[in-house]
């Protein structure tokens, strides 16, 4: 098993009765990369996600989280991750410094329990009962129990869903110090911005199946397009998508020039992943 | 986010061994007791209740030995049932309804270990419930100390047993947190009104009787009778230990089969 490789998924399959939630999914997460799993709701995120974690048997397909086939939770798995599911209960008659404390029990090398909550931006809520947290807060907790057992993956299942701006951008620099702690992130959501902020490579997932796998800038169908808009002298909306915008610049420009005008409200653009996400996944509904 | 986080861990993670069973069952026994002090519903349902019971017919039947010698092993036979059999049926309708248990799940934490835990909690409630009510019945209400000491350990223990196992399988039929407590009552109540905890159940009209002859609570009330009160023995009262066995046998099957870690779909 090749050491630098977090997790490798090949051809996996899930079915529910009749509905078929993942339809041969294939894609391969290095050591100490951000993998997002990009898509929207019920494309089989969670269902793929949860079969790494081990909470899900899969139907086909070969699997290996740290080298280690999730299907039997084995408990030498266990150690090694962390999760934040998509949501989950608390102790509620706990502090945040208790149900930390008692997580670390857990693990045979926890880390810190300060060091933990510092890292999960608690300090300020440490001796709090958790039912008396702030929505934002327990998200936070939930950072926190996942990470005090010094995992070395760590799974984020829409971990900003119903946040505020400034709870979002919280929790990204969270998952960025993890980063720079040297831990593998598997995140899903279904947020562009959060997918290309924080990931290395993305994979877009739709109806169960990968749509387009690669770094943020580079998705789409491998070949870069630039989108040309301008208004031509009768003041009529154009545009046009090309591969190479040079010569249609030239020919309007030149054009321009030889009636002596110029040339209105000209822009030259790539598309976001917005738009490739969009386009994508419009696809695919067809 | 303060510097701190971007501190690489210096820690070597040392090849150290794996928190031992024994541990990680005692934390969280230590720590289910700790929350469970904590949480006033819980607190009252399943510790101040019976014993408020125990007092309030105490009084009413000050001094009559006859109602007392039914009441007080009525009443300790209810805190066995409501201790287990109520207490993890709401605890873990809670427990896997907010999604503690998937959490949990995810952890190193032994299954095992989890649920020792949470069962140790229960076993502790009874264990001070009775020792209270048994001892209320000789210091307070004169009654004569217990005439079997046999026969009342091995009856608790049987309660035990066959009510923890009946509430963890009673919760599998709970669909959500808001129905549970009246899935818990819809059971609890009828049962410890036609089991004699109040009067003996032997007055009661005969349907009645019938049914309480087939239900575990019966039993448990009769085996303690004996053990507190008449001094009739665990020979004595063999086919009620068989009932418990045979309820203990169909509650442990089914708490294990249904068992779920995860909420209920709505």
């Amino acid at each position: 098993m090749a050491s630098d490789v977090a997790i490798e998924v090949e051809d996996l399959h899930k079915d529910y009765g009749a509905h078929h939630a993942v339809r041969g999914i294939s894609f391969s997460v290095r050591r100490g990369e951000v993998f997002g799993l990009l898509g929207p709701n019920g494309a089989g995120k969670t269902t793929t996600v949860e079969i790494l974690e081990g909470y899900r048997e899969r139907t086909a397909g070969r699997v290996a989280v740290l080298g280690i086939d999730p299907g039997p939770r084995p408990l030498a798995l266990r150690e090694r991750i962390g999760i934040v599911l998509q949501s989950s209960g608390l102790y509620r008659h706990l502090t945040v410094h208790e149900a930390v404390s008692h997580w670390a029990g857990f693990y045979r090398a926890p880390r810190d329990v300060e060091e933990t909550i510092a890292l999960s931006g608690l300090e300020a809520a440490a001796g709090r009962r958790t039912v008396a947290l702030s929505g934002g807060q327990q998200r936070r907790l939930d950072f926190a129990l996942a990470l005090v057992g010094d995992p070395e993956l760590v799974f984020l299942d829409e971990p900003t869903t119903g946040f505020d701006p400034a709870a979002r951008r919280h929790a990204w620099d969270t998952v960025r110090s993890l980063q720079q702690l040297g831990k593998t992130v598997l995140l899903t959501t279904h947020y562009l911005d959060e997918a290309q902020a924080l990931a290395d490579r993305v994979a877009i997932i739709k109806d169960g199946a990968i749509l387009a796998e690669g770094a943020p800038g580079e998705l789409g169908d491998g070949n870069p397009r630039y989108r040309v808009a301008w208004r031509d002298a009768d003041g009529d909306a154009h545009e046009r998508v090309t591969e190479d915008p040079t010569a249609l610049l030239h020919e309007l420009t030149g054009e321009a020039l030889a009636r002596g005008g110029r040339v209105e409200d000209l822009s030259v653009t790539q598309p976001s992943l917005e738009e490739v996400y969009l386009e994508l996944t419009a696809e695919a509904a067809e | 986010m303060s510097d701190h986080a971007l501190e690489p861990v210096r820690r070597a993670r040392a090849r150290r061994a794996a928190v031992p069973w024994r541990h990680a069952a005692w934390r969280q026994y230590r720590l289910e007791r700790k929350m469970f002090w904590r949480n006033p519903t819980a607190a009252f349902f399943n510790f101040l209740l019976p014993l408020i019971f125990l007092a309030l017919f105490g009084a009413i039947a000050a001094g009559d030995e006859d109602i007392l010698q039914v009441i007080v092993p009525g009443i300790a036979g209810l805190a066995v049932m409501s201790t287990t059999f109520s207490a993890l049926a709401m605890t873990l309708t809670y427990l896997r309804e907010s999604g503690v248990l998937k959490r949990i799940r995810g952890t190193p934490l032994p299954t095992s270990a989890y649920l020792a835990g949470i069962g140790g909690n229960a076993v502790a409630n009874t264990a001070v419930q009775v020792t209270i009510i048994v001892a209320a019945g000789v210091l307070l209400f004169g009654l004569d100390p217990p005439q079997d000491w046999a026969a009342l350990v091995v009856f608790v223990v049987l309660g035990v047993v066959c009510f923890a196992s009946l509430g963890v399988a009673l919760s599998h039929a709970i669909p959500n947190l808001d129905s549970a407590p009246a899935y818990v009552n819809a059971v609890f109540l009828p049962t410890i009104f036609i089991s004699g905890v109040f009067y003996d159940a032997d007055d009661a009209p005969g349907f009645l009787r019938a049914i309480a002859e087939v239900l575990p609570l019966k039993h448990l009330i009769d085996g303690l009778t004996g053990a507190l009160v008449t001094g009739e023995g665990l020979v004595d009262h063999a086919p009620a230990l068989g009932v418990l066995a045979l309820w203990s046998a169909a509650g442990v099957a089914l708490a294990v089969r249904g068992f779920s870690w995860e909420a209920r779909r709505a």
